[in-house]
């Protein structure tokens, strides 16, 4: 019999030091390989025994056939663990849960403004990559990504060596205050996303600290945008990750396992409990 | 059907407790609970209620699910073996086998849940209708049956004689495998059953919760209930100390940890409480910060956000533990009450 709760081995290949508290993981099975397949915007429980589990966003894209990846930023018991480890560390990992975004459904075909704060670009460098695999399958692809400071955007590198180079995708980057060695854009999301006035058209997916999504919605509706064009990925705190221990219930939903992607007009039907 | 003399039933307990474990309402110190039977053991079933409800008997309070162990950078996983002991429960009451198609919605629902699985196939249930229902009881709300309850027998205990019925496969099993201990009950157990179901009805009647109106509670009412000022001051006292979820038949609610066992690592699950404050803290704070929101989300859940995941499907039984464990006499018949007045009122 199957049981969700037991974890599966996995062993951690690499380690990127990303930001001073964001190190991105990569996890292959035992054998090699990936643990299990996922879809963009789908998650996995990571545990250390005796340390604690908890529910990351798989950031690698599912094209990905040899490993996936993490990104984690530190804020507690099991993160802090993770960022001690080296290479070679055998973790323990199930999944994949949640729902996952649609890009085999309502995002294909369609133009995709990504709009990610922080951490959260973890959650859509997934699809991106997805996206940019199966590029013909997309219309335009902009992609507006803010940190607090030039240190604290994740993949920086990344960005620069694949994204903005490739042909039909703009990236937009700004972080939080001016400072030395950035020549680039100074100011908040939310703002930044009025001032470059998107055309109000297509699908756009945000991800990032709560206020930034909230404030970065009424600035896409002041564009024109409605909610059934954008979507989110939610951040609370799970167990089981399989519906049951009722620990990320929201409403009639299980944020585990019918989200954790949601379109923002299935969320304002939604007690605001998030 | 079947019957037995009341004064025999310590044989029933015998045979039945010979093959398999048996579990009954047993009393120790004043208190009645659920209990492995033997026979020294001061059986108690026929008493009104138990504190906590057999719930446990198919989903602990404490379950190892997997054990581990580290040396160095490499993790063994030691898998726990599955429950596989056939047992057999009795003398529950038809709000109590109701919660079990509750629970079996969460916990049989895909993926299953294996160790609650295991259980509910090695165990039987042996259920006891119901002749002194209680002033905190309102199953009938539910459309529950006191005087005929489900489970795979079904018992009533009249004028100093059990009858038994077998209502399923499995309960036809246990009752061929008692062999000569029971006898026919012949066209009487009819007639005793309708007499036991008038009085029982009676009963129920007089209950102070009779006719309690649960028509208010529907899905499309979500955001109106959830935005109903009255939580304020139905919470107000809440100390959260989940006495509530505890005794809960239906609760299900888990948590998931490890502990050091001196050789190993263990991980287990446990129940756990809506109500108790560190239920959805993360590193960042907790959407549901105060007793307001947390007291919300119990009966929220119960009421309208797990019938309509479950085509209506209530998830309170009535038993009334709730009402009578309360420390401050809080409980989910006042918020029915409080919020259940009718739509246009
Ligand atoms: S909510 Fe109270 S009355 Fe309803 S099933 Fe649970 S303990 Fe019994
Ligand atoms: S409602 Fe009553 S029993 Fe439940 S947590 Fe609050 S005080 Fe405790
Ligand atoms: S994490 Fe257990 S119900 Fe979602």
């Amino acid at each position: 019999m199957s049981e969700a709760l037991i974890p599966m081995l996995g062993v951690v290949t690499a380690i990127r030091q990303d930001t001073p508290d964001v190190k991105t993981f990569r996890v292959e099975a035992l054998g090699g390989g990936k643990c299990f397949e996922h879809m963009p915007g789908q998650c996995a429980m990571l545990s250390i025994p005796g340390v604690g589990e908890a529910m990351f966003s798989i950031t690698s894209s599912p094209t990905v056939k040899e490993y996936m990846e993490f990104s984690i930023k530190k804020c507690g018991c099991l993160t802090d663990w993770l960022h001690r480890m080296d290479v070679g560390q055998q973790i323990l990992i199930r999944g994949p849960y949640g729902n996952g975004f649609p890009v085999e459904g309502e995002l294909k075909g369609q133009n995709l403004l990504f709009i990610a704060g922080g951490i959260g670009l973890a959650p859509l460098r997934s699809v991106i990559n997805y996206c940019r695999h199966y590029r013909q399958n997309y219309g335009n692809i902009q992609i507006l990504y803010g940190s607090r400071s030039k240190d604290d955007l994740v993949d920086y590198q990344e960005i620069l060596d694949e994204w903005m180079q490739d042909e039909g995708i703009k990236v937009y980057l700004t972080i939080d205050r001016a400072q030395e060695g950035w020549d680039g854009h100074v100011g908040f999301v939310p703002s930044y996303v009025e001032e470059l006035g998107f055309d109000p058209q297509g699908k756009v997916l945000v991800c990032g600290p709560p206020i930034m999504i909230k404030f970065t919605l009424q600035s896409l509706e002041k564009l024109g945008f409605t909610k059934q064009q954008v979507f989110t990925t939610m951040e609370l705190r799970m167990k089981c990750g399989v519906g049951k221990c009722g620990r990320c219930n929201i409403g009639d939903k299980y944020v585990c396992k019918d989200g954790p992607v949601f379109r923002f007009d299935e969320l304002s039907e939604l007690p605001d409990e998030y | 059907m079947k019957k037995i003399a009341e004064n025999r039933l310590p044989e029933l307990y015998q045979a039945l407790s010979a093959e398999r474990k048996l579990y009954l309402p047993l009393e120790e110190g004043g208190v009645v609970g659920y209990g492995l039977y033997s026979p020294e053991k001061k059986t108690a079933l026929t008493a009104p209620s138990t504190v906590k409800s057999p719930k446990e008997l198919f989903f602990p309070q404490v379950e190892g699910v997997v054990n581990f162990q580290m040396q160095g950078k490499n993790i063994d996983i030691l898998p726990i073996e599955m429950p596989k002991e056939d047992f057999v429960v009795m003398g529950v009451r038809a709000c109590d086998v109701r919660s079990f198609d509750v629970l079996d919605r969460v916990f049989l629902s895909d993926p299953v849940d294996g160790y609650y699985a295991a259980r509910r196939e090695h165990g039987t249930i042996v259920s006891l209708a119901c002749d002194q229902p209680q002033n905190s009881c309102f199953c009938e709300a539910f459309g529950i049956d006191a005087a005929a309850p489900a489970g795979d027998v079904r018992c009533f205990i009249r004028e100093g004689v059990l009858y038994w019925q077998a209502l399923t496969d499995k309960g036809q099993a246990l009752t061929d495998s008692l062999f000569g201990l029971l006898e026919e009950a012949g066209p009487a157990g009819q007639e005793q059953q309708e007499a036991f179901t008038a009085e029982t009805k009676e009963k129920l009647q007089a209950l102070p919760y009779h006719g309690l109106d649960l028509s208010a509670f529907t899905p499309d009412r979500l955001g109106e209930l959830f935005h109903d000022p009255k939580w304020k001051k139905l919470s107000q006292a809440c100390l959260g100390c989940g006495s509530c979820t505890f005794v809960c038949p239906t609760c299900q609610c888990y948590d998931v940890r490890d502990f050091d066992t001196g050789h190993g690592i263990q991980r287990y699950r446990c129940w756990d409480s809506c109500m108790y404050s560190d239920f959805t803290m993360m590193a960042h704070g907790t959407p549901r910060p105060t007793q307001l929101e947390k007291f919300r989300q119990r009966f929220m859940h119960k009421l309208v956000y797990f019938p309509s995941n479950n085509e209506g499907m209530y998830s309170c039984v009535g038993c009334g533990r709730c009402v009578r464990k309360c420390p401050i006499h809080m409980h989910i018949v006042k918020v029915i009450k409080a919020l259940g007045g009718k739509k246009d009122e």
